[in-house]
Order: C-alpha cells, then structure tokens, then sequence
C-alpha cells in the first residue's frame, strides 16, 4: 500500500479544480484592469464598504441569525423528544424527519409558493372563513420561513445525536442528588448537550447566510441578501473584481465562523480546517 | 399524562410542517384545474404532459447521466485518494484532508462561482462537460469522508498476512483491502450519487445554454410562477428519493450491526 501514485488522480484534480479556482477568486479580487494593464487594487473590497453593500451584509447576517435561533428553539425539543424514543420507534421517527431533506431543496422551497401566494392554500382558507387575504409571499417573514423550512433538520439531528450518548446514569446521579427535572436539564442535558447545538447552530448559520435561491424564490427578488449580490455580480452585471471581492468576504466569514464553532465541538476528531 | 400529550403534540405539530408542504403539493399534482386554490377533479394530465415537456425529459436525462458518471468517477478517485491519504505522514495527511474539506465547508455559491471562473478563463465552453467536472469535484471529498473511517477500522496485519503467504500487493489489495472497505465505498457512491441529483448551485453557475439538470429547470420554471408539472414532478422525485434513503439507510443500519457485532 505504499505506492504514491495512488493519490496523484486527486491531487492533480484538487489543485485544478480546488486550489486555482480559489486563487483566481482572490486574484480577481484584488486587482483591476487600467490602461497600464492590471493593478494591484483593494477597492473592490473598499466598495463592499458602501453603505448600500454592508446593508445587504448586515440584512443576510440578521435574517439568518433570526432563522437559526427559530431553528434553535424549534429543534431542541424536537431533539428531545426524539432522542427520548423508545429505540424501534426512535429510528422510524429519525428517519422520516430526516426524509423531507433529501428532497430536492429547490422543491421544498417551490412548495411553500403554493401554499403562500395570493390565491394559495392559505388564503383560499382565509376567505373560505370570512376573513381577509394576507400579503404572505414576498417579505422577510416568507424568506426566513423558507430559511427555517429547510434547515431545521440540520439542527435537531446534531443535538439529538449528542443527546443519545448522554449517559444515563449521569441524569440519574443528579435526579438522586435531588435535582428536579428543569435543574437536571439546566445544569446536567443542556451543558452536556452544547457541542451538538454549536454544531447545528453552524449548520444552519452558514447555509442561511449565503443561500440566494430561498430570497429569490420566496423573497421575490427585492429582498437582496449577499448571495444575491454575488450571483448578480456574475451574472448580470457583468462586474467579476467585486463579485469575487464578495466572495473573499463571505468565505472568510463562514470559514472564521467555522474555525470558533469547531473549538466547541469536542468531538471533532482531527481533521476539520482547523 | 398531560406531558406525553404535549410531546405528542408539538412532534405532529413539527412534522406536520415539514410534510405539510410536500403533501400538499403531491395531492395538488392531481388537480385538474391549474389555480391553487381550487379543486376542479381528479386528473393525471399534469404527468402526461411532464412526459412530454421536452425541456424537462432533457434535464432528467443530464441529472441522471452527470449523477453517474461524476458519483462513479468520485468513488474511483476518491477511493484511490483515501488509501493513498491513509498511508501518508501525519503532516502531509493534515494538509490534504484540509484541503479536501474546503468544498465541503465552502459555500456552495463560492465553489460555484470559483469552477465557473476557471472554466471561463481557460476558455472552456460552459455546459456538459463543465458540470461534469464540477459534479465530480465536489463529489471526490464526500466518497474520501466515507472510505477513511472504514481504512482506520481495517486490521493493518491482515494485508502484510496476505503479502507474508505470497500475495502481490495488488492481489492483496483486490482481496484483502477492497472488501474490507467496500460498504464505505458503496456509502460514499450513493451519498455522492444523491448529492449530484440535488445539486443546484453549483450546476446553476457552471453550466452553460442548453444543458441544465432537474433543479435548474425547477428555479428557472419556479421564477416565472406556479406550473403543475413541477408538482407532478415533485411528486415522482420524491418517491424517487424515498426508496434511495430507504435503500441507504439498510445499507447504514447493516454497517453498524456489523460494527457492533466486531
């Protein structure tokens, strides 16, 4: 097994289709077209800094934050619920939570189209009883539910993996001590349980903060978050320096983020960027 | 008592919300009229016309072929890579593996968009060939994740026991090694065949006119409004993907009978 050759396919591969495209990213980042030929340039980045840019970067960072936390206090019951199962029960319950994320993500996101828009489920309910139609579709309220719709799972299936390997004779310990359950759940699960909410609190974060099809779909185009910005750079406007100045930004953010979740998450064993 | 019922409860009320949606959509697939809000009868013409609807027969057929040549040529590579990896010197190892988690933890947006810019800078024609390529390489990392846990558990002895009776080291790799790992390959294959399926973003950025896979056509047909053939294909891939999980979730559960028998 000690022939070298055997990881030349991927290393070859990884540093065409990895490494370069990453370094033209940060290449086109940096520099400018002049009539001296190309300069080195931070303006691309100094423009992110426009007040009409950090807006966007501060909406997907709001949006996604709020999403996470109604992930978070939707998830961990759930979590709870579910890791408490009886075992055959337990993995049939798993299973069929885990089910609606292997659908195809864009589906799920066209199914809440139906039930929001105009003359959807909703709304036909809501005149059927007399009362008036609501604008559901196209606001900030439809793009985090969508956020919260597809993400949730990536939130209960961590806490509830670290959940089932809470030992039990640790809560049992406590309850003899004489804690009551809510004590036993602030002091004893909940701590214990940490590295599994870090865990999904990143899962749910990063993809919030730079998905653009869950803003363009359910948001309606007028709600532009990061991803949005850099899919039009590329796109439409035609602009590739700053677009991939707001890559540079964005994947140093979910990589930095990724680096201080990782330092709760114990049970990393090795690997991971950091 | 009052406690279960409230466990019983707020679990319908989740999973009512994840499925909600899908349940609706499938039962609205069968709707003859093309507004949400009515039911005008039973009908099956909305799959008729799916058969029929040219475009999206063409993005089925690209999603299955790029979903097997890329999760084929990723298990291939990926396999190799990972004996290799296995093998290697703990610091050259670290820098491979980090290297190999960066499409992993990247946004997906940024692998796509940095792919799309390579392939315009060498002046690739974006289409076919550029998803392929993009499919495999996000596929490789996820067959390297799956095939190292199964090399961690193998018995180091048993490959030199096979080399010590005589085996040349290919042979013993083909007998020994392979079928050790094989469920770890077969998992990384089918995890790497499900997520080329799904793909959006990255197909979105590196494909080019003409070529587009199922998701791709879903945003496209989705941006301009509600269409039922969409529903009538939500539908059949979602049967679709429920026999894959219930075909991948055996094979996880076989893995792990057999992990704990060991």
């Amino acid at each position: 097994m000690k022939h070298k050759w055997i990881t030349y396919p991927y290393i070859i591969w990884m540093i065409i289709f990895i490494i370069i495209p990453l370094a033209l990213i940060v290449f086109f980042s940096v520099i400018i077209e002049t009539e001296h030929g190309l300069q080195f340039t931070l303006q691309h980045f100094k423009r992110f800094l426009e007040p009409v840019y950090m807006v966007v970067l501060l909406r997907s960072i709001y949006i996604a934050f709020i999403s996470t936390l109604i992930c978070l206090v939707l998830g961990y019951p759930m979590a709870m619920i579910l890791a408490n199962r009886g075992l055959n029960k337990k993995q049939f319950l798993v299973s069929l939570f885990v089910l609606p994320m292997w659908m195809n993500f864009l589906l799920r996101t066209y199914a809440w189209l139906t039930l929001l828009e105009n003359s959807g489920l909703i709304n036909t309910l809501l005149s059927y009883l007399g009362l008036k139609k609501l604008n559901l579709l196209y606001n900030n309220y439809a793009v985090i539910l969508g956020m919260v719709y597809n993400f949730l799972p990536f939130m209960v299936l961590p806490i509830y993996s670290v959940l089932i390997k809470i030992d039990k004779s640790v809560i049992e310990a406590a309850q003899d001590l004489g804690a009551d359950s809510f004590t036993v759940f602030r002091r004893v699960t909940f701590p214990l349980s940490l590295p599994g909410v870090m865990s999904g609190i990143t899962m749910v974060f990063m993809p919030s903060v730079t998905t653009f099809v869950i803003s363009r779909l359910l948001g309606g185009g007028q709600y532009t978050l990061i991803g949005n910005l850099i899919e039009q750079q590329f796109l439409y406007v035609g602009d590739w320096n700053f677009g991939s100045a707001l890559s540079v930004v964005l994947m140093i953010i979910i990589l930095l983020s990724m680096g201080v979740m990782s330092r709760y998450d114990k049970e990393h064993e090795g690997g991971g960027l950091w | 008592m009052v406690i279960r019922f409230i466990k019983r409860f707020y679990t319908f009320i989740i999973f009512s919300f994840l499925y909600a949606p899908i349940l609706v959509l499938i039962i609205y697939s069968f709707n003859n009229s093309r507004s949400r809000g009515k039911w005008s009868g039973f009908t099956l013409k909305w799959y008729v016309e799916l058969l029929h609807d040219r475009q999206i027969l063409s993005a089925l057929y690209y999603t299955i072929l790029i979903a097997i040549i890329s999760s084929v040529v990723a298990t291939v590579i990926g396999t190799m890579a990972a004996v290799g990896i296995h093998n290697m010197g703990k610091w050259k190892k670290s820098l491979i593996m980090n290297i190999t988690y960066l499409p992993v933890l990247n946004p997906d947006i940024v692998t796509g968009i940095s792919l799309m810019i390579l392939f315009i800078f060498v002046k690739m024609p974006l289409g076919f060939i550029s998803m392929l390529l993009a499919h495999i390489t996000f596929n490789i990392p996820y067959v390297i994740l799956s095939v190292l846990p199964k090399l961690k558990q193998l018995n180091k002895h048993l490959y030199e026991a096979a080399l010590d009776l005589g085996a040349t080291p290919a042979y013993a790799f083909k007998k020994v090694i392979l079928p050790e790992i094989m469920p770890g390959i077969i998992t990384g294959m089918l995890l790497a065949f499900t997520l080329s399926l799904d793909d959006f973003v990255i197909s979105f950025f590196t494909t080019g006119s003409g070529v587009s896979n199922l998701s791709i056509t879903v945003y496209s047909m989705a941006r301009r409004g509600i269409n039922p053939k969409i529903n009538a294909l939500s539908s059949i891939m979602f049967i679709v993907v429920l026999l894959l999980l219930i075909i991948v979730n055996n094979r996880m559960s076989k893995d792990d009978s057999i992990k704990e028998s060991a």
